[in-house]
């Protein structure tokens, strides 16, 4: 008993740390996300604007200042935060369940979706304006979702519902169709009806685009991301229990199609709705976990949350480089992102085949 | 536990993989399954697990259709070791076999260090105590075998489901995993390709074809007319002089 009691607590110390870390690393980087940029805003501005904002207090700021890190860059920060811990709990949960280390958020054609939609709002005019291009994006995220689910179903009934690699397969590869499918036709409406100029805008747009982000776009991304975090937290022992597959999953008591379908269901909605307001940001759904994983472990228990502020985190960096890496432009901050992750992908594949 | 299936039958895509299988094992019995390959004992054991629902009949644990069961209740009462899982996951042996706690932790009931002792109890009863800081892809084939086992055990089943479990297991390892098996105060089913082995079983069971064709004492069962049928081997019963238990001894295939 003495060895057992030995071993639990340096594990509870760790646990103790990540959460006493985690919001304080949040909470600097938002200050930072804040703080850089073209015009460099100094700390102890940010934090009287966000004392005359949240505590009611009046202290006398240029109110050019407080404009823009009240309306335009805290938004923007929390905006990329919620994204990145959105996307990089998608990557988490897709992996775990569909047993395959690709596995991405776009992974069942929701960007494709996405930019069709997008497309077809702004160039094509569907809807006639009453559509604003997000609300086109997430019409178009939520059909391709829809038809790759039917389209893997269909692919996968047949097997009876029990050989569950089969299953998992059977998802990648509807999404795979469905993703080039969706990509044809958005490349099938630019060329057909849009000029350079918007298929420019469009392009931009895919890429990542924070610059439009405002409060009220705050007012959903937090709390499908908070939302996202918790239904991900509720389930990490599940997510554990698929380590050796579904088959293994569901002879550990984990009720594997209502558990499965719930949490793609959820990531999915909560990736789409990113995509329909900042555009298809790559390669964070698909780094930080891997990354996470390398540093604290396969348990989902700490790889829920840390991968979940690492996201977070990861993101902010990316546009707070997006915005000053090139003086008087905003890149897009996908590639941004696949600038860092790229290497960062490479370096962890090299290193993590090394440790074998 | 009583373990009880009346009927049983699964099909894929129109082909029948077993038919009206009916078995009944008593509490604390050992029960071997034999059968050439793709009689229906993996596909039978899956249903006895709840992994698969059957097409027809039903399973019972103590009188209880486990139909009705929620999959986390089932797990708290049988637990199945498969004969092929696997994972690419940076994985300690020590998390896999913490895994088999699952069925009984919840957000309301976390990980205590009773869950601990269960897992370091799991990991001597099969010799792998010594490995329990070991990542999963450093093990031999025997010793991820060994592991599942112990996962299996972790979940303090009332009822254990062995899929060819002395697969990849160097003869020692085979001996003392079976030994352990017949040691444990629950139900055990287990199928088996050692047919010597399923000697020691208190029950077999024959399959063939996806069907059960004959249960009961080992030696009322493995006959050399059995043999010769079911198995295709042309075989001889012997008396072992030393503790004076029969054992075949196989000639050369029909």
């Amino acid at each position: 008993m003495k060895a057992i009691a030995m071993q639990s607590a340096p594990m509870a110390r760790t646990q103790a740390h990540w959460l006493w870390l985690a919001p304080l690393v949040l909470l600097i980087a938002l200050l930072a996300g804040t703080a850089i940029g073209e015009t460099a805003i100094p700390v102890d501005t940010i934090l009287k604007v966000l004392a005359n904002h949240l505590l009611g207090a009046n202290y006398a700021v240029d109110r050019i200042d407080a404009g823009i890190i009240w309306n335009y860059r805290l938004s923007r920060a929390i905006v990329a935060a919620c994204c990145g811990t959105a996307l990089a709990l998608a990557g988490v949960v897709l992996q775990a369940l569909l047993r395959n280390p690709l596995a991405d958020p776009y992974l069942m054609g929701i960007s494709a979706g996405a930019s069709t939609g997008a497309v077809a709002v702004t160039v094509a005019g569907l809807g006639a304006g009453a559509f604003t291009l997000s609300a086109g994006a997430f019409a178009g995220a939520g059909l391709a979702f829809g038809l790759v689910v039917l389209l893997a179903h269909a692919a996968s009934s047949g097997t009876g519902g029990g050989r569950s690699t089969q299953a998992a397969g059977a998802i990648i590869l509807a999404g795979i169709a469905g993703s080039q499918l969706f990509n044809a036709l958005t490349a099938f409406i630019i060329t057909k009806s849009a000029s350079a100029e918007q298929a420019r805008g469009i392009m931009f747009w895919l890429l990542g685009n924070l610059s439009g982000v405002r409060w009220a776009d705050v007012m959903i991304a937090l709390p499908a991301a908070l939302g996202g975090l918790l239904i991900c937290l509720w389930h990490r022992r599940a997510l554990d229990a698929f380590t050796f597959g579904a088959d293994s999953a569901a002879s550990m008591g984990i009720a594997v199609r209502p558990t499965r379908g719930l949490l793609i269901i959820a990531v999915a909605l909560v990736t789409a709705i990113m995509v329909s307001m900042v555009g298809a940001i790559g390669f964070v759904g698909l780094v930080i976990p891997h990354a996470m994983r390398f540093i604290v472990g396969t348990q989902h228990t700490r790889l829920v949350p840390a991968s979940a502020l690492a996201g977070a985190v990861f993101l902010i960096g990316s546009d707070i480089l997006s915005r000053i890496l090139v003086p008087g432009q905003v890149l897009p901050i996908g590639v941004i992102t696949s600038l860092i992750g790229a290497p960062a992908f490479a370096l962890i594949l090299v290193r993590g085949t090394r440790n074998r | 536990m009583k373990l009880t299936a009346q009927q049983l039958g699964w099909s894929v895509h129109g082909r029948t993989l077993l038919e009206d299988v009916c078995l009944d094992v008593a509490p604390g019995q050992t029960f071997g399954l034999i059968g050439p390959n793709g009689s229906g004992k993996t596909t039978l054991l899956r249903l006895l697990a709840g992994l698969n629902k059957p097409k027809t009949g039903r399973v019972h644990i103590n009188d209880r259709s486990i139909a009705k069961m929620r999959q986390r209740h089932i797990a708290q009462s049988i637990a199945l070791v498969e004969q092929q899982a696997e994972t690419t996951d940076r994985i300690h042996v020590r998390q896999v076999v913490g895994l088999g706690r699952t069925p009984f932790l919840s957000a309301l009931r976390p990980w205590s260090a009773q869950d601990d002792a269960i897992v370091d109890q799991a990991l001597s009863d099969v010799d792998m105590a010594h490995m329990a800081d070991r990542l999963w892809h450093t093990l031999s084939g025997g010793e991820r075998q060994r592991v599942h086992i112990a996962r299996a055990l972790a979940q303090q089943p009332k009822i254990l489901l062995l899929d060819e479990p002395t697969n990849h297991l160097d003869i020692r390892h085979q001996l003392s995993i079976l030994e352990l098996v017949r040691q444990l105060p629950i139900t055990v089913v287990i199928s088996l390709h050692d047919l010597n082995q399923a000697m020691e079983c208190d029950r077999i069971g024959v399959m063939d074809g996806g069907r059960l064709i004959a249960s009961g004492q080992p030696h009322d069962v493995l006959t050399t007319e059995r043999l010769q049928e079911t198995f295709g081997v042309y075989a001889h019963v012997l008396d072992d002089p030393i503790d004076g238990k029969r054992i075949m001894r196989f000639r050369s295939a029909v």
